[in-house]
């Protein structure tokens, strides 16, 4: 009963030593430390190369990309997050083609589930690694991919 | 009677107290009604809805490619295991056989994300009983498991991995390597985290015989995963049901007979090195091949019922479809684990501590998005 | 006695100066004690920085982090950045709150807390109150924390507050007993309640290495209760965050806050510094036996350095309780006491008692 009792005691004494050594290393091994300094490591700091953090539509130097405007993105699209409006585009040759006239994304409803950039046929849009969005306006996170005055890329149809 | 000379207690001398929706150990926007005498509860009763988002309504209105990301947001821990119910759920329907290679990835990022998942509920199981420390060590190792899932799948939490008939990417060419490493590493602190609070004299008195559940209480409040099974119910959907090629792998079911937060939490703990052997069973041997079968470009599912479940990290996930033909669900429900597991909460606290309370809640894991949906 | 720091002889310049010029009488002594009291605030609010400063990075430290790093040097200066900031918050007073004892509360915090460290010994013959009865003014003054708290937690007319007013008033009330019981087995060895007698008491070594395991476990248990009596994890029963979300000063806000984290830091140092007094022989310094050498080395620390060390080694042994164990349940701590610590002591003290009498002790 008495033996029991101070077994008791030496055991529970001894499982509370065994958590205190491991704190104990811990705080005597400051080279385990985990923390990243985030806003200080920006110049390193490297994303996975896979992340998602919006999406974005690539431009050659020439101002060109590769969106034909085929609404397939739109559609694609859980949220209603990607708004295409095309517009009727007279070529050189008389011919009269379909183009995008701005490409609208609201990335305030994107939940960058990448089902877009599956969906796309001509591999016009992909997703960036960008992750610093806030903004102090939503109006702001409505964005038009699309530069001003760019053409569709030749021989993407 | 107070200062203001009204009755903090109510007509039956019992003090009312409401728990959340706003509280540090609710682990989101539950909300607990507990009726107490002293500091002994009396009963307790949940008040669900505050982070209802329609997610089944919401699903009877999207295409079957893409409904599949809302569940991403139910039991935000194991998201890609509730990826994959759905997957699997639309692939029964529509009858395509998941190529070989994609059904390893797929059950190794479902073992990532128990392993993740579990590591979390490690470390806020010792925040809620006080104790901070464990907390940070345990998100040291989750870390590492995100960023692996983040290099292959592109995001952290909400992957949206799998598709109808497969996954959407390759694995990234460092997968098996990270995976190893970080595998080793989870392994040595596994027993660091015995040493910290698995042992700990205090959690074990905090622990041990609190909350206790019968098996036959367990099975009919309707309790899965290693909640129940900590209560001895053997439930382990894939032992009993094996899908996405878990018939292969050699694993142990959990089985414990405690029934108490102890039994919860040693359940917890073996399941995470059980992972840990299944991802190391199929990590050297990813078979070579396409990552997803044919699939046509609109998915149109037959008339008809279709019902899958799968095992996440806290239980039984159900996913049934009614579809009448159309592209878009007639109807969704998920049977979520911690819906049915939360109605046998009032059972397990009648009797305990304002403390034991909280032992509980941390024991049964609770996602609350997972709870409303 | 060349470079020898000695803090007795400057407070006695002190006074010679201040006697010379307005002479001795009723004035000196009033303004003896304004300065004295200012000193008191201005030290302990310092050291309250400080050991706030220090709690923050052990518990990093333990916890794989780095801990305040952006606001001053190696992020010293987060405390004085939060204290502005709890300066300059609105203190909330609740409407249905009894407003008089609501903002009494935190004073009572506070004063307490003060007033324990009127008799403790900074260095030798550097005292504010040497009086003959310092263990029992200590043990007496520093259970009258607990009406604050049951102040506090009443007067909010918060249900959490009350809750958490209740457990501590339970836990501060059987607590006291064990403390008083440590206490007493050093004051029956040292034969005085006075603190600058039982630190001469330890001139040939201190108790806790030459008083056996009867004095070692009344230091253990004095460090567990003490904790407990300050409501510190794993005893902080009283603010529970996780599961009365703060407590008895839910409700508190601002400069009131503020004064409830400078009374648990000051607690924490006054118990730190009684435990290091009576167990570790307070401004003593370490000495082995006859190696003379080594001894006139230790004599030249001056006594507060070694005051000061022993007390931070025994706040840190207390930082690292509160890092590393889960909190106990209420009930588990009251069977704590009334089972363990104070069972044990009781026994311990008639081994001390049997230890005095027949001079077993070194």
């Amino acid at each position: 009963m008495l033996k029991d009792y101070f077994k008791t005691i030496f055991q529970a004494i001894q499982s509370l030593f065994t958590g205190m050594k491991l704190t104990g290393y811990y705080f005597t091994h400051l080279k385990e430390i985990q923390t990243e300094e985030y806003p200080d490591n920006r110049a390193t700091l490297k994303m996975a190369e896979r992340f998602r953090g919006e999406v974005i539509m690539p431009h050659n130097e020439d101002n060109e990309h590769r969106c034909t405007g085929c609404q397939a993105c739109e559609i694609a699209c859980p949220n209603g997050t990607i708004k295409i409006i095309t517009k009727q585009e007279v070529l050189a040759d008389g011919k009269k083609k379909k183009r995008i006239d701005s490409f609208i994304y609201h990335h305030d409803l994107c939940t960058l589930c990448n089902l877009c950039i599956v969906a796309c046929p001509s591999d016009a849009i992909k997703m960036g690694q960008t992750f610093e969005h806030s903004v102090y306006d939503k109006k702001l996170l409505k964005k038009i991919l699309n530069k001003p005055g760019s053409k569709l890329m030749e021989g993407v149809e | 009677m107070n200062l203001l000379g009204e009755d903090i207690v109510n007509e039956n001398g019992e003090f009312v107290i409401n728990m959340g929706p706003q509280h540090p150990s609710t682990h989101g926007v539950l909300h607990l009604k507990i009726w107490l005498q002293g500091e002994t509860i009396l009963r307790v009763q949940p008040h669900l809805g505050y982070i209802h988002r329609s997610i089944e309504k919401m699903s009877e209105s999207l295409s079957y490619r893409n409904f599949i990301f809302a569940t991403s947001r139910m039991d935000y821990l194991s998201a890609h295991i509730n990826n994959l119910a759905c997957a699997l759920c639309v692939e029964q329907g529509l009858e395509v056989e998941v190529p070989e290679r994609a059904k390893v990835i797929r059950l190794l990022m479902a073992e990532l994300t128990r392993l993740s998942s579990h590591q979390l509920w490690w470390g806020s199981t010792g925040l809620d009983l006080g104790a901070v420390t464990p907390f940070f060590h345990a998100f040291r190792e989750r870390e590492g498991i995100l960023e692996v899932i983040e290099e292959t799948c592109g995001a952290r939490l909400t992957q949206n991995y799998m598709v109808p008939g497969g996954v959407m990417m390759d694995l990234h060419p460092d997968f098996q390597r990270k995976t190893k490493a970080i595998l080793k590493q989870v392994k040595e602190k596994i027993s660091e985290y015995h040493e910290l609070l698995s042992g700990n004299i205090i959690f074990q008195q905090r622990t041990q015989g609190v909350g206790y559940i019968s098996p036959e209480d367990a099975v009919s409040f309707g309790m899965t995963g290693p909640c129940a099974r900590a209560s001895g119910v053997s439930c382990d959907v894939r032992k009993w049901y094996p899908y996405s090629g878990y018939e292969g792998v050699q694993f142990d079911e959990i089985l414990e007979t405690g029934g108490d937060c102890y039994a919860r939490y040693q359940v917890r703990m073996k399941e995470m090195m059980q992972s840990v052997s299944i991802i190391e069973q199929l990590i050297d041997s990813i078979p070579e091949g396409e990552i997803q079968a044919k699939t046509k470009n609109v998915l149109k599912l037959p008339k008809g019922e279709f019902y899958q479940k799968v095992e996440t990290a806290r239980g039984e996930l159900g996913v049934y479809i009614v579809s009448d033909g159309a592209a878009s669900p007639y109807r969704v429900k998920y049977r979520s684990p911690n819906f049915s597991n939360l109605s046998a909460m009032s059972h397990m606290a009648k009797g305990a501590k304002i403390g034991d309370l909280v032992a509980i809640m941390a024991t049964m894991d609770l996602i609350i998005p997972d709870i409303d949906r | 006695m060349f470079l020898q720091f000695s803090l007795s002889s400057l407070a006695r310049t002190f006074h010679e100066y201040l006697a010379s010029n307005i002479g001795e009488g009723f004035l000196l002594q009033v303004l003896e004690m304004v300065i004295m009291g200012l000193v008191l605030i201005v030290f302990l609010v310092l050291l309250c920085f400080f050991l706030g400063y220090m709690e923050r990075k052990v518990a990093a430290f333990m916890q794989v982090r780095l801990g305040p790093n952006r606001v001053g040097p190696k992020g010293s200066m987060q405390i004085v950045a939060d204290t502005i900031k709890l300066l300059l918050k609105e203190g909330l007073t609740p409407n249905s709150s009894d407003k008089f004892l609501f903002n009494l509360a935190p004073m009572i915090m506070v004063i307490t807390s003060f007033l324990v460290v009127a008799p403790l010994a900074f260095s030798s013959n550097f005292q504010i109150w040497d009086t003959s009865i310092g263990i029992l003014y200590v043990s007496s003054v520093s259970s009258m924390a607990v009406i604050g708290i049951l102040m506090a937690g009443w007067s909010s007319n918060n249900k959490y507050s009350l809750l958490g007013a209740m457990r501590s008033g339970a836990q501060i009330v059987s607590y006291e007993l064990s403390i008083g019981l440590s206490l007493i087995s050093i004051v029956i060895l040292s034969g005085s309640l006075q603190m600058s007698e039982i630190i001469q008491s330890q001139q040939n070594g201190w108790w806790l290495l030459k008083g056996h395991f009867p004095v070692w476990i009344s230091f253990v248990i004095f460090i567990i209760a003490s904790t407990a009596e300050i409501n510190r994890a794993p005893f902080d029963l009283a603010e529970a965050e996780q599961e009365l979300t703060a407590g008895f000063h839910t409700e508190y806000s601002g400069m009131k806050f503020a004064m409830f984290l400078l009374s648990e830091y000051i607690n924490l140092f006054v118990v730190s510094a009684i435990a290091a007094t009576v167990f570790l022989g307070g401004w003593m310094p370490f000495h082995i036996g006859n190696f003379a050498a080594f001894n006139q080395v230790m004599d030249y620390i001056p006594g507060f350095f070694w005051f000061m060390g022993k007390t931070m080694f025994i706040i840190f042994i207390i930082m690292w309780f509160r890092w590393t164990f889960p909190r106990l349940r209420v009930d588990q701590l009251l069977n704590l006491e009334w089972k363990y610590l104070l069972p044990i002591s009781m026994v311990n003290t008639i081994l001390v008692t049997i230890m005095a009498i027949y001079g077993l002790h070194f």
